[in-house]
């Protein structure tokens, strides 16, 4: 029956269903990018620290994360935890493949924000020190805040990268907007009306925030 | 000089890796006094000045700043600083903040001033430099001289009993030299322990109790201005005035 269907015909009968595909994405997305940039920033400081076991920990940490397939680590929190920890058999699969994708981001968010805070001219902490102001403080409230201006729209863009990544969640199921796709392949035989439909509903969407980072990014060089 | 010992160095050391940049400093810096410090490029001057608040951390050596060796363990360093006053080639302001800001985020957040107290203390820094109307502005809208201007009454702000100016004129243009010298000059003139890295040797010398001559990272020759400018002994010294003067 789905064959002889338009690309508009299916994107009109199956809307509600793209919606709550691209909510699931952006949903997604969302919580991946927001946990991974708390735990990003703890990796960042840890990454910063002056003891050079936890450095040590954490830049091996980043390193194998940023060189394994997001792919192999979501397979790892999906098959391998629920196996290898009993009492993780309960918990939802959903919760496997966000934490994977939480992992992965945190890696890649913890070099955004240590690149911003280190992309902060090191005259600053100089002469906050100088003042006799502590660590802390000058942490708190001299880098951080020309830190942010850094950091903002990387993290924009991790976000945007993240609404892409997530596409591979589709693999176990998840609701997002790339399992929309195999739902209706399945379900209305439809193969090649809604990969196109879904792969211009993320190019709009990543199209539009892009426009937004680059807005933001040009708002806070203003104020420099 | 009779005056209380403010800054004693004893055998200060420091390398960069195999770069032996300062190779054995002693010297006494007494209360109230100006010493310049004068010398050709790479020959220690900065990384010295930086060693006296630990900005850079000596290899070996004291540092004894006020009878406590602030080199050593245990030390909280930050009360210590908060002493030291100092003043950077590139102003080093605080871009985020009022000029205001600048000046009341240090004693506010470590002496534990109230706001009230330190607006009205910055208030009277600034009419002393000049920029009370300034003080809501960002530093964008400062020039050089202004912002150089800002940092020194942000270091005065916590009240320090020596400030330490690292070639606080060499990244300002020539008509803004002068602006930021008469505040030097006002300081030393009101009883200000100043120690001065600077390139300006007419300053130097007008302004000076004493001028060291570093070069190949000891100090080769200390003085009066008198004795440094008119009458040097040291060869290196002779030979730099020769190329700078």
């Amino acid at each position: 029956m789905g064959s002889s269907q338009t690309i508009l015909e299916v994107f009109i009968n199956n809307f509600p269903l793209f919606m709550q595909g691209l909510m699931g994405t952006l949903q997604l997305a969302f919580i991946t990018v927001l946990f991974g940039t708390i735990f990003g920033s703890v990796i960042a400081f840890a990454r910063m620290s002056k003891f050079k076991l936890i450095n040590f920990v954490v830049q091996a940490y980043v390193e194998i994360i940023r060189g394994t397939p997001i792919l192999v680590q979501l397979y790892i929190f999906y098959l391998f935890l629920p196996m290898a920890f009993s009492a993780l058999s309960n918990v939802s699969e959903y919760w496997f493949v966000v934490g994977a994708l939480i992992m992965n981001s945190s890696a890649y968010v913890s070099e955004i924000i240590r690149a911003g805070i280190q992309g902060v001219d090191k005259g600053q902490m100089e002469a906050a020190r100088s003042l006799g102001m502590s660590y802390k403080n000058t942490m708190l409230r001299i880098i951080l805040p020309q830190a942010v201006k850094n950091i903002l729209p990387a993290l924009g863009n991790e976000f945007i990268m993240m609404i892409k990544e997530t596409s591979l969640a589709s693999v176990f199921f998840i609701n997002e907007l790339m399992c929309t796709q195999k739902i209706l392949q399945s379900s209305q035989y439809l193969v090649w009306q809604p990969l196109f439909i879904v792969a211009a509903i993320y190019f709009v969407v990543t199209y539009a925030l892009n426009q937004l980072v680059k807005l933001l990014e040009r708002r806070l060089s203003v104020s420099d | 000089m009779t005056k209380d010992i403010i800054i004693q160095v004893e055998d200060l050391v420091k390398d960069f890796g195999d770069l032996h940049v300062l190779k054995g400093i002693n010297e006494v810096i007494h209360q109230g006094e100006v010493v310049s410090i004068i010398g050709p490029s790479g020959s220690g001057k900065s990384t010295f000045i930086r060693c006296l608040n630990l900005l850079e951390k000596p290899t070996s050596g004291k540092i004894i700043f006020e009878g406590v060796d602030i080199n050593s363990k245990g030390i909280n360093l930050d009360l210590h600083r908060q002493k030291i006053g100092m003043v950077f080639q590139h102003f080093n302001v605080f871009p985020h903040l009022t000029v205001l800001q600048n000046i009341t985020i240090a004693p506010t957040l470590e002496k534990k001033i109230s706001k009230e107290e330190a607006n009205k203390k910055a208030i009277e820094l600034l009419k002393m430099v000049g920029l009370e109307d300034k003080k809501d502005e960002y530093p964008r809208k400062l020039s050089g001289g202004q912002k150089q201007r800002l940092a020194i009454v942000r270091a005065l702000a916590m009240e320090p009993d020596v400030m330490l100016f690292d070639e606080p004129t060499s990244a300002l243009d020539p008509e803004m030299v002068k602006e930021v010298l008469n505040v030097i000059k006002k300081l030393a003139d009101d009883g200000m322990t100043c120690v001065i890295v600077t390139h300006e040797m007419a300053f130097a010398k007008s302004i000076s109790d004493r001028v060291l001559f570093m070069d190949d990272g000891i100090i080769q020759e200390s003085g009066t201005p008198l004795q440094i400018f008119e009458n040097p002994q040291n060869p290196r010294t002779i030979e730099f005035l020769s190329k700078v003067l």
